[in-house]
């Protein structure tokens, strides 16, 4: 099986350090504005503060996939005896809460590192972050080239067996051909 | 397109329930900025006669000229009206995140005129702003009403500034409570509680502009990247808290024997020069420690200035520079547990954290020399911490004598009478001071605290050190890199600057050298209030990362206005003489312009005098301390002069 090499690029949040200022929701919302920098609205942010100060609740959450539909439970986690929010570490852009969407499109938003021509050194949430509270850091790894394949045969194999064959090859068609 | 602001106030009359978004005219913005400066524009509009309570008078909470952009500690409220205490202009200011949120909602101020028949609560949520019923929340704690009120809305991330009981019951030093932040000077929170507004809540999520974006991020990241060396690179031969930037860190640093020993106890009385022992250092430390749950900042700030406190027992608030220490200082209460306590009751009560203690050590004293009497304190303990939280519930009240007391020393000294006056020592202006008693006359400090128009000496002090440096060799050191100074003269002021002999306090800094000195201090402080820039990160500390030659590129590239050093200078001096002109309609003279006579042990009236001569002859005003007419018609401010030529003030 052949090896590629992938780049994973990781933000480690350390709560501990976070003074709750929300610098990095103001320069990510500056940078993704259009033309960049042109304006800035923590609400467009892809990185949130879920903070409540009266029960040291601090946690910086980036946005992750969109999802149409909620889960079908809620997580709440206990840490050291502090209850955190509900959902408080999730990143999705999700119907159950108004974070990462646009404030008047309601269209998702996803952290996309800062991605830049020329790509900037870190991320600037990082950056802005003097307290250290984000640090930047990247790695390279080998991984299986056939992984990705393999997925797809199992998720294709599970609607086959869900619809049949007939309606899944009709379905692909149909979808490829609006693209 | 307007930049860096929404172009809007909200104007709301609380009488009629009327809701208005107005625009404001762009010309306002280049001639005063923002923030104080243009709060001071539409106060001067107000009938100057009319008591500090009439519904007439306007209550402003304003953002800043920068706040809601990217510059870094741009988040200051400044709110303002008639100080009930001082009868002059009140302008107190706050950080916190409200003003921020105030500019995404899209205002630029909020303007409460006349006055609501119940207690009610402002809700602004974008374009939609309500009126709500705020019965429910009468008597509620300062703190817990911005909780409440976030719950019942379903915002969590709503950003609400709230009075609590001292407010509702007009008390003179009633704040405006707000996260880890208040505006808790010259009695503001009074008058929002004579509006019957309870809170004002906001939440925002529009964008704010920027003129040259590429230009301005580029500056506020050389100003983060300034912030970062001034961190790693603390200003050595000063003390502790006067090392770094922000406000004095109070609640990071717990070696207190600076304050504890330095500061006077009691009434502004005694000084303790060997109160600070290893013993009390651990217990204080460990005190400390064991209620400070986070260090925090204000919106879009890398400082650390305040914390969130959870004592055993009681609900959790934040807190901020010294107010840990002024109740325990000013009731002889050895243990710091206690200042931690009351303090959480004086927040969730909404009162300043300097005048309430003060006011109460007043008290004590005055019973302790038999003018207030056994009957004046019936029910009271008599245990120094019993006494203090009893007449902390007395004044928030009004109830008996605390109703005399909430008006502040200077008021309740005049109604006690029986010399009450001579215990009301600590003031300027009717309004309570730092507990501070020196030995020698320091004429930059004379200058500040005689003229300074917020009448507290934090928000009018900076930028210069507050003593000489003991070697050339330290003084050689710090003007090296001291690139804040707006001219290469203050620098040579500092060398001159010796311990003893000749060229020491307090006839060095010489007259004209102390009024440059202070006319710096002023301008950076006059900017910050205009712009919403924390004076932690400006005006306050030595050698800061905003100064008078980045201001001008930051404001031009956030607004788009074209402005140069030279013309932020005038922006500031047509501020400083417009509420210098609003005062001075109100009533304040050169006679009102007196430290506490006891603040320095020493002093010097002819050279006093000299002082605050070259200072008024400086800013172009008369002897009396009032702008002379080509002075203000100078700077734009010819309606002014217009004006107090009709009233035969000039």
């Amino acid at each position: 099986m052949a090896k590629i090499k992938k780049k994973i690029k990781t933000i480690k949040v350390d709560l501990d350090k976070c003074n709750g200022c929300r610098a990095c929701e103001v320069i990510c919302s500056a940078f993704h504005a259009a033309p960049k920098y042109s304006s800035n609205n923590p609400a467009r942010s892809r990185i949130r503060m879920i903070r409540d100060p009266m029960r040291d609740v601090y946690v910086p959450v980036y946005a992750g996939e969109y999802t149409p539909a909620e889960c079908m439970g809620r997580d709440k986690y206990i840490i050291d005896g502090k209850e955190y929010d509900e959902c408080g570490f999730c990143r999705a852009s999700c119907p159950s809460r108004d974070a990462f969407k646009e404030p008047d499109s309601g269209l998702p938003l996803k952290c996309d590192m800062c991605e830049s021509e020329p790509p900037l050194d870190k991320p600037l949430c990082v950056k802005w972050c003097i307290n250290d509270a984000l640090i930047y850091e990247e790695r390279e790894e080998e991984v299986d080239e056939e992984v990705k394949q393999e997925d797809v045969e199992i998720g294709i194999q599970s609607l086959i067996d869900k619809y049949g064959l007939d309606k899944v090859v009709n379905t692909v068609a149909r979808v490829t051909q609006k693209e | 397109m307007r930049y860096a602001e929404t172009g809007y106030n909200l104007e709301i009359d609380l009488t009629t329930g009327n809701i208005e978004r107005v625009e404001t005219d762009p010309r306002d913005t280049e001639l005063y900025l923002g923030g104080l400066g243009t709060n001071a524009r539409l106060l001067w509009n107000v009938d100057p006669e009319i008591d500090p309570f009439s519904p007439d008078v306007p209550l402003i909470f304003s953002s800043g000229l920068l706040c809601g952009t990217p510059a870094p500690g741009a988040n200051r409220t400044i709110i303002t009206a008639y100080s009930p205490q001082t009868l002059l202009m009140g302008y107190s200011m706050m950080g916190g995140f409200w003003a921020p949120e105030l500019k995404h909602a899209g205002y630029d101020k909020v303007i409460l005129r006349g006055k609501s028949p119940k207690l009610v609560y402002i809700w602004i949520h974008n374009d939609k702003v309500e009126i709500r019923d705020a019965s429910h929340l009468h008597g509620m704690g300062a703190v817990q009403t911005q909780e409440e009120i976030k719950r019942e809305l379903n915002q969590p991330n709503a950003h609400v500034a709230a009075i609590g009981l001292a407010g509702e019951n007009r008390v003179s030093m009633a704040s405006i409570e707000q996260g880890r932040s208040s505006a808790s000077r010259l009695g503001l929170g009074a008058v929002m509680g004579s509006k019957n507004v309870k809170a004002i809540a906001v939440r925002g999520t529009k964008d704010i502009n920027l003129a040259k974006p590429d230009e301005f991020i580029e500056l506020c990241n050389e100003v983060l990247d300034y912030i970062k060396f001034r961190n790693e690179n603390p200003v050595p031969g000063v003390m502790t808290i006067l090392q770094g930037l922000g406000s004095p860190q109070e609640m990071l640093h717990v070696d207190e024997k600076w304050h504890t020993e330095n500061f006077v106890w009691g009434n502004a009385r005694v000084r303790r020069k060997d109160f600070w022992n290893k013993e009390i250092e651990k217990k204080w430390a460990e005190t400390q420690l064991s209620v400070r749950k986070r260090l925090i900042s204000c919106y879009n700030c890398p400082m650390k200035c305040g914390a969130i406190i959870s004592v055993p027992g009681l609900s959790t608030y934040m807190m901020k520079c010294f107010s840990k220490l002024t109740y325990s200082m000013a009731a002889f209460v050895e243990d710091l547990d206690f200042g931690f306590r009351i303090a959480q009751k004086a927040t969730e009560y909404g009162v300043d954290g300097f005048s309430t203690p003060q006011t109460m050590a007043f008290a004590v004293e005055l019973y302790e020399a038999g003018i207030l009497t056994d009957a004046d304190f019936e029910g009271c303990p008599k245990d120094n911490q019993g006494r203090f939280y009893w007449l902390l519930d007395r004044i928030v009240r009004r109830e008996g004598i605390g109703d005399i007391l909430a008006d502040g020393t200077y008021w309740a000294a005049k109604r006690i009478g029986k010399g009450a006056e001579e215990f009301a020592h600590n003031n300027i202006k009717k309004h309570e001071q730092l507990p501070l008693k020196l030995g020698m006359l320091n004429p930059v400090y004379y200058l500040m605290y005689a003229t300074g128009e917020k009448i507290n000496i934090t928000q009018i002090e900076g930028q210069f050190p507050q003593s000489p440096f003991p070697t050339m060799e330290e003084r050689l050191n710090f003007v090296k890199d001291w690139i804040q100074v707006p001219d290469e003269k203050f620098k040579q002021y500092l060398l001159d600057w010796e311990l003893r002999g000749e060229r020491s306090n307090p006839y060095y800094p010489t007259v004209d050298m102390s009024v440059d000195i202070v006319d710096w201090q002023e301008m950076m402080h006059y900017i910050d209030d205009a712009l919403g820039v924390c004076a932690g990160l400006s005006s306050f500390p030595l050698k800061p990362p905003y100064h008078i030659h980045n201001y001008p590129k930051i404001i031009s590239a956030a607004t788009g206005i074209d402005i140069d050093e030279e013309a932020l200078k005038k922006v500031y001096r047509r501020n400083r003489n417009l509420v210098r002109a609003i005062n001075v309609r109100r009533g304040l003279r050169r006679a009102d312009e007196q430290p506490p006579t006891d603040h320095w042990k020493k002093r010097f009236p002819e050279l006093e005098k000299q002082l605050l001569d070259a200072y008024y002859r400086f800013k172009g005003w008369n002897d009396d301390g009032i702008p002379k007419k080509e002075t203000l018609q100078e700077l734009d401010l010819g309606y002014v002069a217009e004006d107090l030529e009709q009233r035969g003030i000039i």
